[in-house]
Parts: C-alpha cells; sequence; structure tokens
C-alpha cells in the first residue's frame, strides 16, 4: 500500500477511535454517578460556550475542568480579572455570580449588597471562554503553519514543492485559480487575496479542530458559535461596503430602468437585499457545524439512552459514517463561504455594464 | 406542543432540501452523461449548489431550534 493509503487510514481510525472513546469516558462516568442521562443537556453543554474547559466528571460528582480566567468590566466596579473556578457551582465572589437556573442562566451577574441579583446591568463579559481559547489556538495554528510557508519560498525560492509547501501550496492555488480569479478578475483579485485565504483557512481551521473532541483545545466548537459566523459575515460585508463601486450603489439606489415612483419600495428592498446576504452565510454555516455536532452527539448518546452495549457496534459506525461526512461539509463549508464571499465582493466592485 | 411542531417544521425544511438537492444531482449525473471530459466542471457546480440549497434548509432547522 503506498505512504499515503497509510497515512489516510491511521488518521481516520484516529478520528474515530479518539471521538468515540473520549465521549465513552466521559458520559460513562456521569452515569454511574446518581443523576440520569439526560441527553439534552449533555449535547447542549458540548455544543455551547462555557467559562470552564470540561475534561472529566469523576466518580463522586467532582469534575475535572480547565478553568479559564473571566474577564468582567462593570461600570460600578471597574475592571475584575479572576479564573472561573472561584464561580464554580453557585459560589459567589467579588460580587459576582454564574447564574444556573432561569432566564439569565449561563450568564455572570453583579449582585449588590443585599444579596439580591442586579437585573438591569449586567457586567460587560469580556472572558476568555471555550470558543475564544478554541479560536486563539486555531489562529496559532495558522501562524505557524503560514509563516513556516512564508519562510520556506524565501529560503528555497520557486522550486519543486516540498514538505509543508506540498501540502499548502495546492489549497492556496485552488483558493486563488478557482474561487478568487473566476469572481474577481485577473485585475483585481490581488487585493482581496489576503482576505479570501484568511477567511477560508479560518473556517477550516476550526471546523476541523471542532470535530476532534480530545484533547483540550481540540473540541471547542467555534465556528459553531452564531457570535463568531456573525462577525466572520460582518467583516465579509464590511468588505463589500468599503470597496463597492459606483455602479453597485447605483443598482442599490437607483436601479437602472425602474420608474422613480417605485424608488420607495425598491430601495428597502434593496437594502435588505445587501444585508440578507452576509445573513445567510452566517446562518449557513453556524447551521451546517452545529448540526453535524449535535447529529454525532444524539448517535453517541443513543448508546446512553438504551443502557445496553448491544446497540454500541451499530452507534458507532453511523458515528464513524457521520464523522466522514462532517469531514467533507467542514471543507465545503470553508469554500462556499470564500465563494459567496468572493462572489458578492466581485458584484460589488464590478465597474464596467 | 412547541416542541414537536418545531421537530414537524424541521422535517419539512428537510423534505424540502432533499428533494431539491435530489433533482440536482439527478440533473448532474445526467450531465455527465452526455458529456464526461466536462465532469468536474459539472461536479463542481453541483457541489455548490447542494450546500446553498442545504443552507436554506438549515434556516428552516435554525428556527426550529430557536422555537
Amino acid at each position: 500500500m503506498k505512504t499515503k493509503n497509510i497515512i489516510g487510514f491511521f488518521f481516520f481510525f484516529l478520528l474515530a477511535g479518539v471521538t468515540i472513546s473520549s465521549f465513552g469516558k466521559e458520559v460513562e462516568k456521569k452515569v454511574e454517578g446518581e443523576e440520569e442521562f439526560n441527553a439534552g443537556t449533555f449535547i447542549l453543554e458540548h455544543v455551547s460556550d462555557s467559562h470552564e474547559w470540561h475534561i472529566l466528571t469523576k466518580k463522586n460528582g467532582e469534575s475535572v475542568a480547565i478553568y479559564l480566567p473571566v474577564i468582567l468590566y462593570s461600570k460600578e466596579k471597574g475592571l475584575d480579572f479572576f479564573f472561573s473556578k472561584k464561580l464554580a457551582h453557585g459560589h459567589t465572589y467579588k460580587g459576582y455570580r454564574l447564574e444556573e437556573e432561569g432566564e439569565l442562566q449561563g450568564k455572570i451577574v453583579s449582585i449588590n449588597e443585599e444579596g439580591q441579583v442586579d437585573e438591569e446591568n449586567l457586567p460587560l463579559d469580556f472572558s476568555m471562554t471555550k470558543t475564544v481559547l478554541g479560536m486563539l489556538f486555531a489562529a496559532i495554528i495558522g501562524l505557524v503553519l503560514f509563516l513556516s510557508l512564508a519562510r520556506s519560498y524565501s529560503k528555497a525560492g520557486i522550486s519543486h514543492p516540498k514538505g509543508i509547501r506540498s501540502f499548502l501550496e495546492p489549497i492556496v492555488l485552488f483558493v486563488r485559480d478557482d474561487i478568487a480569479i473566476p469572481n474577481l478578475g485577473k485585475d483585481k483579485y490581488e487585493k482581496f487575496m489576503p482576505y479570501l485565504l484568511t477567511v477560508f483557512f479560518f473556517i477550516l481551521i476550526n471546523n476541523l479542530m471542532g470535530l476532534v473532541p480530545f484533547p483540550p483545545p481540540f473540541g471547542a466548537n467555534v465556528t459553531g458559535n452564531i457570535a463568531v459566523t456573525m462577525t466572520l459575515a460582518v467583516c465579509t460585508f464590511l468588505v463589500i461596503q468599503f470597496n463597492g463601486s459606483k455602479t453597485y450603489w447605483k443598482h442599490i439606489y437607483a436601479t437602472p430602468g425602474v420608474p422613480f415612483w417605485l424608488s420607495p419600495i425598491m430601495i428597502p428592498v434593496e437594502l435588505i437585499g445587501m444585508l440578507a446576504k452576509p445573513f445567510a452565510l452566517m446562518v449557513r454555516l453556524f447551521a451546517n457545524i452545529t448540526g453535524g455536532h449535535i447529529i454525532i452527539l444524539s448517535l453517541v448518546s443513543l448508546i446512553f439512552i438504551f443502557d445496553s452495549l448491544v446497540i454500541a457496534p451499530v452507534s458507532i459506525l453511523f458515528v464513524i459514517f457521520m464523522d466522514c461526512l462532517e469531514l467533507l461539509v467542514a471543507f465545503l463549508q470553508a469554500y462556499v463561504f470564500t465563494l459567496l464571499s468572493a462572489l458578492f465582493i466581485g458584484l460589488a466592485t464590478e465597474e464596467h455594464h | 406542543m412547541t416542541g414537536t411542531l418545531a421537530a414537524i417544521g424541521a422535517a419539512l425544511a428537510v423534505i424540502g432540501a432533499g428533494y431539491g438537492i435530489g433533482k440536482i444531482g439527478a440533473a448532474a449525473m445526467e450531465a455527465i452523461a452526455r458529456q464526461p471530459e466536462a465532469a468536474t466542471k459539472i461536479q463542481t457546480a453541483m457541489i455548490i449548489s447542494a450546500a446553498l440549497i442545504e443552507g436554506v434548509a438549515l434556516f428552516g432547522v435554525v428556527v426550529a431550534l430557536i422555537a
């Protein structure tokens, strides 16, 4: 067998084995405690953000977790920085408490002197949560990859690619030749290449990291967080707005061929259309990635709902299949986001008619 | 009740997506059968259309999740 195939199979089984073993380890310990297994909370805990990075729950109910820093800013108390261990299990620290139930669940609220929750002014939460840490780690991976790529170019010049270049160069060329040039034109694509490459690799690395659940810096559901995808969509939106040509703005405010008395209808419609495109980008990425994670988590929780080992082989086979599908979706969503961004930017920067 | 209705809504969205992507796949297969040289281009276009339609279906799922 060729080396490529062996490496491919190795990663496939690594992914499968790591996924299943880590879920098994964690959920098994929870089941041996007093509480029953609740699939809904299990899934929601894994998909949403949190102030600590939960690794295990031991048999006696204690949890092993990495407690992440909490950075809060409130008007009365100013800037506060401490580790979330102080807020674990509903303790109050420095007048702040992590709400565990009720409509403010999951948020940090400030408690005034009488012990009442101050519901009007929630402190501004700039904490380094699980998602932020995962994003920073992905950024570090990206920096390491691309800086070494750039260095290998400056050392070796244009030559036969070896090592990291042979892995990244085809992808970068793919983004340039199949996404940037067809949509932006041969003369204008260079200006937008940095943005498109950043978006593509950011989404790709975060998607892939979200699929590997263990060890800690992996397994953070970054692109499945709607705030993250909203930021990406807003970035695309800003790039479109700041680079829109006159033709683009004319199309929105005075679409050619439309009589002037229809403008009160046309302008809002065009504005909504302008906003709907980044909105679609945001929801598409978020729903695809989060949906994938939820499916895999549900299939694994099947074992614990039925509480028998018989269902395990069926469930694990399904999970492996869904994991491969998720790999495809990871690449595909990065590609589609970048492609549509390039398409919209190209539409906005068209000069002629 | 809201939960059940939300699930039914999500299922309807998925039916629409499945039908749409099925039609794209069928058209793509036919086109590849007619002209095998253009297979890669057709495949790329098919994947893009599938992703876009799936995006629309996932709007429906997200609304169902919120409910």
